[in-house]
């Protein structure tokens, strides 16, 4: 529970976020070794901090064998005496934020692959241990315990300096931590491959982290937005699987079991975003479009025109196949499925979407409700033998199936 | 996952004396620890049993009973809902919670499906 707090304030000491972990490991350990005959401090975080700190500093003084190290140790002694006063009356708090926020920022630097990022954000920020990532994403413990250890070490080879980017550097910088997060929280939602559609707790990890990130940096409209987006979208979670795990999909989904806690907080989070001044971001346009769900007590009810302006918004600021793409879903609700069907078409020669299961799965769709059964039931059928997901491939299947019943039954009259 | 803690009323505690400035303080230097930690999703305290109301079912009959209710141990003064990995973080978090008498419950909410 401290885990994250504790390597942050460490790595600022130590500069290296790898001996920080272990340090911060060690000084939990003592915690546990001797809470229990000792009873707990009046003030645990401190406490830890404080053993954390002196084996910091012990550690530092192992390292002295080199000239260059002992430099270092000397600067960092002096730091470490600086703060050692306050140490012992109170945990700054807005100080271990600053410690935590940095931690973000080199968790998730640009100068990692984006599995480090997300391997390594998960682990020191999350405080998830190494067997339940490698759970969560479906690889070896071995796989994820790799990605760290590089992630370390690329991170002190790189030098990174352990420190809130400033001006123009920090938006790029955000956007990749807010990428990470909503990386995390997206392979909780639908997963990419393996037996379940969903993991939830991936999701919540995910959440947690978004929730930290606002209370660390409240003035980023985009981070609210992010939070806002993912409150929202989990807010489905229990009515997006019927009881076998099939997926349900959204307008099919029974809103009484979405969940009004998550739904209220998702809406005051946006509103937050929505607050500042200057034009929206990706996140806060996201975020948006979702609430047009989250308003809508009944599926008929959803303002899809609305929904299509802040696709319009969205793919203006960040142009891709899969905003077209889903711009097209809404503006078939808003339009008919001729308009929607137009839309897509003009993406069937989008390479970035070959390989994109969607894409057929749309394009069947629409197919389906224009009456082309035959190229809707094979275009489905198409959709299901691109994605590796279990749940999602055998609801295509079945509707790749439904639609060609649809061609019979069409010919037969 | 989810966990709803609730907090028992004690004798007294359904009329409480005002808490000092510094026992304030405490609770909500915490409350700020369970917001930056990103757990707290939901929590009030509730108002006293003087204020509340019983439906009790039985068949197709509905009593109501007014309050105050008598059984103090069985009362809920206040409730948090948060969000956990596991039972024993929600465990950690709660010890640490800067009250020196009564008694919390830690339940958890069903929730997700368990696709999971």
């Amino acid at each position: 529970m401290e885990s994250p707090r504790l390597v942050a304030a460490l790595t600022r000491i130590v500069r290296d976020v790898g001996l920080a972990e272990d340090l911060a490991q060690d000084a939990l350990e003592a915690a546990l070794r001797q809470w229990p005959d000792a009873g707990i401090p009046d003030r645990p975080a401190a406490w830890l901090m404080g053993t954390a700190k002196h084996r910091a500093i012990d550690a530092l003084r192992r390292r002295t064998t080199l000239q260059r190290k002992a430099e270092e140790l000397g600067r960092d002694l002096e730091l470490d005496q600086g703060t050692q006063r306050d140490l012992d009356t109170e945990i700054d708090n807005a100080a271990i934020g600053d410690d935590l926020l940095r931690l973000v920022f080199i968790c998730c630097h640009p100068v990692l692959s984006i599995e480090g990022r997300v391997a390594l954000t998960l682990r020191l920020l999350g405080g998830l241990a190494t067997d339940e990532i490698a759970r969560a994403f479906l690889v070896s413990e071995s796989t994820i315990g790799q990605r760290i250890v590089r992630a370390k070490r690329t991170l002190s080879e790189a030098r990174v300096p352990f420190e809130v980017p400033q001006g123009a550097d920090f938006d790029a910088r955000l956007a990749s931590v807010l990428q990470v997060v909503y990386l995390i929280f997206n392979e909780g939602y639908s997963a990419t491959s393996g037996d379940v559609w969903v993991r939830p707790a991936l999701c919540e990890d995910a959440l947690r982290l978004g929730r930290v990130l606002a209370g660390l940096v409240p003035e980023e409209p985009e981070v609210h937005g992010l939070v806002a987006l993912m409150e929202i979208q989990g807010s489905r979670m229990r009515a997006r699987t019927d009881p076998t795990g099939r997926p349900i999909r959204l307008l099919e989904q029974h809103r009484a079991r979405w969940d009004r806690l998550l739904i209220d907080r998702g809406l005051a989070a946006l509103a937050r975003a929505e607050s500042f001044e200057g034009p929206h971001g990706p996140y806060v346009l996201q975020a948006g479009i979702a609430a047009c769900h989250a308003r809508a007590r009944i599926a008929d009810e959803t303002d899809w025109p609305r929904i299509v302006a802040l696709y319009d918004a969205l793919a203006q600021l960040t142009p891709s196949p899969i905003v077209e793409l889903n711009r097209a879903v809404a503006v078939s609700m808003a339009y008919g499925p001729a308009a929607g069907l137009e839309l897509v078409d003009a993406l069937a020669t989008e390479p970035s979407l070959m390989a994109y299961h969607l894409l057929p799965a749309v394009r069947g769709d629409f197919l389906m409700k224009v009456g082309r059964f035959d190229e809707a039931a094979s275009e489905l059928a198409r959709a299901a033998s691109m994605t590796r997901n279990v749940p999602e491939r055998n609801l295509l299947l079945e509707r790749s199936r439904a639609a060609g019943q649809a061609a019979l039954d069409a010919r037969e009259r | 996952m989810r966990v709803m803690i609730l907090a028992k009323s004690q004798p007294g505690s359904e009329n409480p004396t005002n808490p000092t400035t510094e026992a304030v303080a405490a609770y909500w230097r915490y409350h700020e620890e369970l917001v930056a930690a990103g757990i707290l999703l939901a929590g009030d305290r509730l108002h006293p049993s003087s204020e509340a109301a019983r439906v009790r079912f039985e068949g197709t009959s509905r009593t109501v009973t007014d309050g105050p209710f008598t059984e103090a141990k069985e009362l809920v003064a206040g409730f948090w809902i948060w969000q956990v990995r596991s039972l024993d973080e929600a465990i950690e978090w709660l010890k640490r919670a800067p009250y020196d008498g009564g008694e919390f419950e830690i339940r958890q909410i069903f929730d997700q499906p368990t696709a999971g």
